[in-house]
Formats: C-alpha cells, sequence, structure tokens
C-alpha cells in the first residue's frame, strides 16, 4: 500500500511559488507517476516579492523575476487555463476550455486575487491598476515611469504602504488613502502604525487615514483624474492603485462540499482539506494562500496567511503528505514570518501579532526607528516586529514556541531593561474597519474578542 | 539563471552585497533588494554570495521551463 | 576526565594541534562548569540561540566582580567588538561607512583584483624553491599587505605593528586560571600605542583625502558624525588587528587541510568552481577563531543548566560547527558541502565585520596556491602551532617542493 503512493496521478491546482514547490518537493520525495499543473495566468511561476519593490523602482523588469527551480519538477504544465470545477467523487478537475483532468491525489494552491474596486464603472477608468500579478505590476512600472503628477493609493497595508515608497523614492507625489487609523494597523496593532505613519510622512507621502474614498472620477474619456474623499476632500491624481488586499481562489470548489470560504479552504495540520462538515479528506490537500489551517500555538485558530515563507513551508509539508501514509506523515507547524521592505527599513514579524492584547518595546525604540516589538496574550509571547533589526528576531521566534511569559525577562543588551518601556495595548483592530484586508486573519472565534469576519454574500 | 532570497530567512547580513554588488544591494541598513535574473558576467559573484550566506538563503537555478506535454 | 577541567586542557599549548576530540567531550557534556566557575558551551544549537539572546553581552564590564580583570571598569579604549547595542551598533556603522553596505556597497569587490596581484607577486616569488613556509613567505604577508593597502598604513611599518599585535592578542586569549593581569596590562599598553599610531596617520590625511579607509573616516564620516579619537583609536587598532590575523590563519589552516587530503586538493584543481564553497567548509572545519567569550546579563537556562548572571561564559564556535546534531559527517572534510551554516564567523549582530575580505583573500590565495600544493608535501604533521587557543592556527608550515615541480 505504501508503494502506491509513489505512483497514481497528481493534479496540483496553482502555478506559483506553493505550487511549484510543492511539485520539486513530490518529485525530491520520490514521486514516479504524471504530475500536472494548472495555472491561470499564462505565465511560468515567478517570484510576487520583487513586483511592488524593484520592479516599481524600474530596477527590475516584470517579466524577469521567474522562480529559479531546486530540480525540474518533470510535469505537464497547463498554463493559462482555470481550474473552473472539481468532481471529488469522479476525482476530476475540471478547465475552463472543457478538458477534465483526472487524478488521484489533488493538491489545492490557487492563492489569491487582487480584491477589485467595488465599482466595475469605476474600476475600469484608464488609470485605475490593481497590483497583484506580473502583467498588472508592468503596467503599474509603465505609469510611474511616465511621471505621473500624483498617484492616488487606496489601502493602506502592506502593498499599498510598499508602492507608496517606490512612488516617492522616485521623487512622485502620492497620496495613501487608508479607512483604518493608520497603515499596517491591521498587520501590527497599533504602536508600530503609529511608526509607519511617521515613515510615510518623513518621507513625503500624503497619508489620509480615518477616511475611504467615495468615488473614482474620469475626464469624461474614460481617463481617471480623481477621486472623492468621505471627508468632502478631493484627490487630483492620473494614476489609482487599489490596494484593498487579497480575495482568495474558491470560487471553482462551490459546491464541492469542501470547507472553502472567504477565508480559503479548511485543512487540517498535515494539509488534508476538510469536508463541509469537518470531515477530513486523504486525497485533497490544500497549500499557500489559500489555505486556512489550525495552528497550536495560537489556540488551535484556523490561520489564513498570505506570506511568502508559508505557501513554501506548507507546500512542502503537502507534498511529503501525499507520498507519504499516516504514520510517516509531518505537521505543519511552522511560526509565520513575513516581511516587508518600505521608506528605507525592513520590517520583519514573527508570530501572529493580531493574536495579542499588549505590546512593549523590549530593544530599540520608536525613535530610532530600531526596535525590536514583542506581542503578549494573556501572560505569553505571540509575535514579535521588528524593525532594522531582523537578526534578534529567532529569539523571539524560540519564546513564541516556548509560550514564554509576556512580557519578556529584562536584561537586553540593549542599554536599558526590557521592561523599561511598558506594555500597552496592542489595538488591533476589527478587520472590517480597514481599506487594507490583514495579510494575517485568526479565522476562529475568541470569546472576548470580534475577529471573524463576516461577509453576507461571499 | 534567476535567482530567489527566501528574506524569511535573511537577516541582512549582506554578505552577498559585499560580494556581488551589481546583483544585491541594500535599501537603508536592512533591506535587501535584487536582480532576480542574473546576467552571466555576474553569475560567479552570485555563486560565492550564495555560497557565503550565513543563513543560506540564496537560491540559484534555471527558471522552470513549464512545457505542456 | 572531568568536564570541570576541559578549558584548562582546551587551552593546554600541547592540544593546539587537534582540539576536536576534546570538543567532542564538551558537547557530550553539554554545558560544562569550570573549576573557576566560569561555563563552556560546545553544541550548536546552544550557541546559535545564545548568540542571538539580547540577555548575553559582549561588554567584559558587565562581569561579575570576582571575574572582572584589572582596571577594566574606566577603559576607554573599547572597540564594538566588545560592546552591546546600541553602542556596539553606533560604532560599528561608522566603521562600515567606507568598507561596506549601504555606504560602499562595491568596495571590497573593488578590491578583488589587486588581492590578486599581490597574490601572484607572492607565488613568484616562491617560484624555483624546494622549501617554502606557507606563513611567513605566504599567508602572512598576503592579507598585510590588504589591509595597509585598504586602511592606508605604510606597508613598511609592519615591523612595528606586529609587535603591538602579537601582544594585544596574547592579550585577549582564553586561558583557564592563569593569572591574567600581566598580559593583560601589556596588551592594554599595545593597543594605547597602536591607537596613537592609528590617529595619527588619519590626521595627516585630514583635508588631503587618501583612497583608504583612515583618510574617509576623518574626511566622510557622514551624517552620524566622525569617531572621537579614542573611538577611532580603538576601532582602527581592531580592524588592522583583525584584518591580518585571522585570515593568516584561515588560509594556512586551509593549506595544511588540503595537503592533508590531497584527493579534495585534486579535485579542487579539478573543479575550480567549487573554490567559494570549500573556504566555507574551511571555515566549519578548521576555522580561524575558536573561542567566544560572553557575560549574562541575567540568569539564562540553556540546555538545562542555569548560566548565572554575570559569570563568564566561553563559547566554543570551533566545536558546535564539529556538532553532529547539525552536520552529517562533521569531523570529514568536504568541500562541496551543502547547508553549510557554520560559525566559523560567529552569528547574530556581531558576525565577522571582515568576514567578506577574509573570503576572497582565502578563495584567492588558495586557488593561487593549488598547483604548489599538489606537489608539495608536509615537512611536519602537526606543524608548530602559534600559542592561542582562541586564534587557532600555525605558527609556521614548512613543505617541501621538489625542485622538478611547477610553481604555479
Amino acid at each position: 500500500m505504501p508503494g502506491d503512493l509513489w505512483e497514481g496521478r497528481i493534479v496540483i491546482v496553482g502555478a506559483s511559488l506553493a505550487g511549484l514547490r510543492a511539485a520539486e518537493t513530490l518529485r525530491e520525495e520520490g514521486f514516479t507517476g504524471p504530475l500536472t499543473l494548472v495555472g491561470e495566468e499564462p505565465r511560468p511561476p515567478y517570484d510576487r516579492p520583487p513586483l511592488s519593490k524593484q520592479v516599481l523602482l524600474g530596477t527590475t523588469t516584470a517579466d524577469a523575476t521567474r522562480l529559479p527551480t531546486r530540480r525540474d519538477p518533470d510535469a505537464d504544465w497547463r498554463l493559462g487555463v482555470a481550474a473552473t470545477g472539481l468532481d471529488p467523487l469522479a476525482k476530476r478537475v475540471l478547465l475552463a476550455d472543457g478538458e477534465s483532468l483526472p487524478y488521484d491525489r489533488l493538491l489545492i494552491a490557487t492563492g489569491t486575487r487582487a480584491r477589485p474596486w467595488p465599482h466595475p464603472e469605476q474600476a475600469a477608468l484608464d488609470g485605475v491598476l490593481p497590483l497583484r500579478t506580473s502583467d498588472d505590476a508592468a503596467q503599474l512600472a509603465d505609469r510611474l515611469a511616465a511621471g505621473p503628477r500624483r498617484v492616488l493609493v487606496i489601502g493602506g497595508g502592506f502593498t499599498g504602504s510598499e508602492i507608496a515608497s517606490a512612488c516617492r523614492e522616485q521623487g512622485i507625489e502620492v497620496t495613501v488613502a487608508e479607512r483604518g487609523s493608520g497603515p499596517l494597523v491591521g498587520a501590527l496593532g497599533g504602536t508600530l502604525s503609529k511608526l509607519a505613519a511617521g515613515l510615510q510622512r518623513a518621507h513625503g507621502v500624503d497619508l489620509r487615514c480615518g477616511v475611504t474614498v467615495t468615488a473614482l472620477s474620469g475626464d469624461g474619456k474614460g481617463r481617471f483624474t480623481g477621486a472623492g474623499l468621505s471627508d468632502g476632500s478631493h484627490i487630483d491624481a492620473d494614476v489609482c492603485v487599489i490596494a484593498l488586499g487579497a480575495v482568495r481562489n474558491v470560487e471553482w470548489l462551490a459546491d464541492t462540499g469542501l470547507a472553502a470560504g472567504p477565508h480559503g479552504v479548511a485543512c487540517d495540520a498535515g494539509c488534508r482539506a476538510f469536508t463541509m462538515y469537518g470531515i477530513v479528506t486523504d486525497d485533497v490537500f490544500v497549500a499557500g494562500d489559500v489555505s486556512r489551517f489550525p495552528h497550536p500555538l495560537f489556540d488551535y485558530q484556523l490561520l489564513s496567511l498570505e506570506h511568502w515563507g508559508n505557501a513554501v513551508t506548507q507546500a512542502e509539508v503537502a507534498a511529503h503528505n501525499m507520498v507519504h501514509p499516516g504514520p510517516h506523515r509531518r505537521p505543519h507547524l511552522g511560526v509565520p514570518v513575513f516581511w516587508s521592505t518600505q521608506f528605507g527599513v525592513n520590517i520583519k514579524s514573527v508570530g501572529v501579532p493580531t493574536f495579542s492584547d499588549q505590546v512593549v518595546i523590549a530593544q530599540g525604540s520608536l525613535a530610532e526607528r530600531r526596535l525590536v516589538a514583542v506581542y503578549g496574550y494573556r501572560g505569553r509571547v505571540t509575535a514579535a516586529v521588528t524593525v532594522n533589526m531582523a537578526k534578534w528576531l529567532e529569539h523571539y521566534q524560540s519564546l513564541i514556541e516556548t509560550a514564554a511569559p509576556f512580557p519578556p525577562a529584562p536584561g537586553a543588551a540593549d542599554g536599558h531593561p526590557l521592561v523599561a518601556e511598558f506594555p500597552v495595548p496592542s489595538d488591533v483592530p476589527d478587520p472590517k474597519g480597514l481599506s487594507h484586508g490583514p495579510t494575517v486573519a485568526l479565522t476562529g472565534h475568541l470569546p472576548d474578542r470580534r475577529l471573524t469576519v463576516v461577509r453576507p454574500g461571499s | 539563471m534567476q535567482i530567489v532570497v527566501d528574506l524569511t530567512r535573511c537577516q541582512a547580513y549582506a554578505q552577498c552585497v559585499f560580494l556581488a554588488p551589481e546583483v544585491f544591494r541594500l535599501s537603508g541598513e536592512e533591506a535587501l533588494l535584487y536582480r532576480p535574473d542574473v546576467p552571466d558576467d555576474q553569475l560567479e559573484r552570485v555563486r560565492q554570495a550564495a555560497a557565503a550566506c550565513p543563513v543560506q538563503a540564496i537560491l540559484i537555478g534555471e527558471a522552470v521551463r513549464a512545457d505542456a506535454r | 576526565m572531568a568536564f570541570d577541567t576541559l578549558l584548562e586542557r582546551i587551552t593546554d599549548y600541547a592540544n593546539r594541534p587537534d582540539p576536536y576530540p576534546l570538543y567532542a567531550e564538551l558537547r557530550a557534556a553539554g554545558v560544562a562548569r569550570q573549576t573557576d566557575g566560569s561555563y563552556l558551551i560546545g553544541g550548536y544549537h546552544d550557541i546559535v540561540a545564545l548568540l542571538h539572546d539580547p540577555r548575553i553581552s559582549s561588554d567584559r564590564r558587565h562581569r561579575a566582580a570576582p571575574y572582572r580583570g584589572l582596571s577594566e571598569d574606566d577603559e576607554l579604549l573599547v572597540p564594538f567588538i566588545r560592546l552591546d547595542d546600541p553602542e556596539h551598533h553606533r560604532l560599528r556603522s561608522k566603521a562600515m561607512r567606507p568598507f561596506g553596505p549601504p555606504h560602499s556597497p562595491g568596495r571590497i569587490d573593488a578590491l578583488r583584483g589587486e588581492i590578486a596581484r599581490i597574490t601572484e607577486e607572492l607565488v613568484d616569488g616562491l617560484r624555483g624553491r624546494t622549501r617554502i613556509d606557507i606563513v611567513d613567505d605566504f599567508a602572512y604577508p598576503l592579507p598585510v599587505t590588504v589591509i595597509c593597502r585598504l586602511l592606508g598604513v605604510p606597508r613598511e611599518d609592519e615591523p612595528v605593528f606586529r609587535d603591538w599585535s602579537t601582544t594585544i592578542v596574547d592579550a585577549f586569549d582564553v586561558r583557564s586560571g592563569e593569572d591574567a593581569a600581566k598580559r593583560q596590562l601589556a596588551g592594554a599598553q599595545a593597543r594605547t600605542q597602536m591607537g596613537h599610531y592609528l590617529v595619527e596617520l588619519a590626521e595627516r590625511r585630514r583635508g588631503r583625502p587618501t583612497d583608504d579607509m583612515l583618510s574617509a573616516f576623518v574626511n566622510d564620516p557622514g551624517p552620524a558624525g566622525e569617531f572621537t579619537r579614542e573611538e577611532l583609536a580603538a576601532n582602527g587598532t581592531l580592524l588592522l588587528v583583525a584584518g591580518h590575523e585571522t585570515t593568516v590563519n584561515l588560509i594556512t589552516n586551509g593549506a595544511l587541510t588540503l595537503l592533508r587530503h590531497p584527493d579534495q586538493r585534486d579535485r579542487l584543481r579539478r573543479e575550480p568552481e567549487l573554490m567559494p564553497a570549500a573556504v566555507e567548509e574551511l571555515l566549519r572545519y578548521e576555522p580561524p577563531v575558536h573561542l567566544l567569550p560572553r557575560v549574562p546579563l541575567a540568569h539564562i537556562d540553556v540546555a538545562g543548566t542555569t548560566l548565572p548572571k554575570g559569570v563568564p561564559v566561553v563559547l566554543a564556535l570551533a566545536s558546535g560547527s564539529r556538532d553532529p546534531k547539525r552536520f552529517r559527517d562533521p569531523d570529514r572534510f568536504a568541500p562541496a558541502r551543502q547547508d553549510n551554516q557554520h560559525l566559523g564567523f560567529g552569528s547574530g549582530i556581531h558576525l565577522c565585520y571582515g568576514a567578506p575580505l577574509a573570503r576572497i583573500e582565502a578563495q584567492t590565495a588558495l586557488s593561487a596556491l593549488l598547483p604548489l600544493l599538489g606537489a608539495a608535501t608536509l615537512v611536519e604533521d602537526p606543524p608548530p602551532y602559534r600559542h592561542s587557543a582562541l586564534l587557532r592556527g600555525p605558527r609556521h608550515l614548512p613543505i617541501e617542493v621538489p625542485p622538478s615541480a611547477p610553481a604555479t
């Protein structure tokens, strides 16, 4: 029986980072059967983080970010064709071109897409762009290179902030409009959001928080010219970037009986998909941004992460488990880590900052814009964020993994004891009140917190 | 050849910037930016950078061919 | 034997040629408390955790009273290597400005040609000789010439600063039990003298910039401002000493290891593209820096033992790099080894400042030596070692080359 797992047909739906790394791992682990990768985009797998940084700065072109392979996955690639459905009984993936692909085991790695501007006719204006794909980045880079008078970025999350940073580095005027109290607040809470706001303003960003964009307007010839804000003001701009966060690509799984919804496809710690009844499947696996998985360090809540590193490690675990029988399977227990580079600083995070009630500056200081912020929940360390102090991050990861007491013990080799600045509330807002989707979402339920997003109709 | 740096692992030791400054650069003190498509004349330096990375975060490889069968 | 004499045995000169069995004993002990109360740690994962732990200090002034050296409290000349953040970061960043990124990203890369030229000249001088000392004839003059050029120190002053440097290194050595006061006093005097010497050199360039780091320190200090005289003296001394006392060992240990492993030496001649990985493997297998002293600022639990606040800890980096819990077949020299996250340059915020320079020097030097080593035999094995257990390497490495052999 175990030998069978190295054979049979495997289909991976999603041909980006998670899909590619899963395919490589399957071959590294000894899978010899036919392997098919299905990708909606026509391009071979490419790396997305440079799209909002090097590509917008013009130091790299959008078509230059193709991912290197560890080894040739020896696969049949179906690119430029979306999966439109799944028949879990017949074990077939249905494609947009009418074909259906049989599988013995399936990996769902369809990721996310940019959340669109809710008004299609405004979104269609020339100059209104999302930023998710390589083509999006190429278009936006061209627009920036043309020297717009002003760029309006809607949403102050990581992507929106990085776009604003790239604009300012090239001397382009930019307005960031965010419904929440500040940039990055949905991921990092109030204290570091203030630091991010300070950084933006120090670099000349026109930052508008606590406002919504009410309408995008054009010149009558279909060209974007500006936007109205909820405070009654108007922004004249040539380019508008929609940075409202991401939507999970789960529509093709409707009516399959899988537990697929706005937060992704639920799976167990071994990356096996759940049905809507909470029954675990054994032939459907999930990895990457589209997954929603339980984590013991965060009260077994289901986590939805839009993290590069999670896509890699979860794909590797899923692939391993697809070709190993029960007792040899591994859990996906990696602590979430992400990074963002903007305005000349390197922000790195470990753990789940939104799973917190307090935060303390453990090393460095807000004034220097060099610090370690440690987050706690009910007296234990649950996350840490470094700003230009990345070398310390792994220490705090070990505190998270061992559920160390919060605030951390004094004695930092940093000129002041760790608790010199007392913990303050971490001010994690309800995601409903934000323009940017948080890149980490706790999708379970805490009695004292309301973190579940309910989106009627979706 | 293509490269990708696992910035989840990167701790900003900047050894790659010293050894291949045409391909890797720092924005500010820590933020690493790089050219994913390595020009042939930089490949030797990039190999040195990958060997030197204290957290072994640099992957060099061919772009996947991604052909249909 | 008892674990509490391990540091004594590791630092015993008789064990200099092969401390590795003692490191294996240390790893088996976990955390080893020594007879003088200090602690010795040799496991890879424990060392890495401590090097990233903000409760560990590099500043000796945090030692508890019985462990403190003479007059360390009012010492003015402390280089960044022996300081904690934020002072460490402030001074290291200033020192980095003319040396590397973000301000001078191409500085070391631009030295490649000159390093290759200096190496060629030294190899030319070995041509036709049948007896060569790898240390005196090659591995010492190469990094000294490079660091002199880079810092802006006249090469002909080498006899002057060589004595200071030896005294300074001797003062920093880790030795168990022995009264270190005399060595430390001599070291402090030598540091003062070298510091004065370097400040003088820098001052002569003020307003008349030349293409070297001392000149940059006084003429282009950047937004963070200029080093004070004391800071320049302390950190300039560090760069000059570290710039040549460590790389000589890396190159010499490399030559010795290749002579001991003729199969790997021949493989490197066939596959020269393996040299960068081979130098990383040398940094793991025969590193130039073996021990790193630290002080806990709080009680810290490591592998079930509590390191008390203020009591010195010695991290045996060279032991961590041979830990079978991290490296497969750790006692084998494997130049093509993958996933080689060795501790040859340390880890964390104090990771060796000069690492990129040392790498380029070692790669260039060993590549140039390979043809010679292919024909040579060791005169003595083990060769005579330097005294230091901390900066470990041969004092001489005599080899014999048959008269007919090509020198390059």
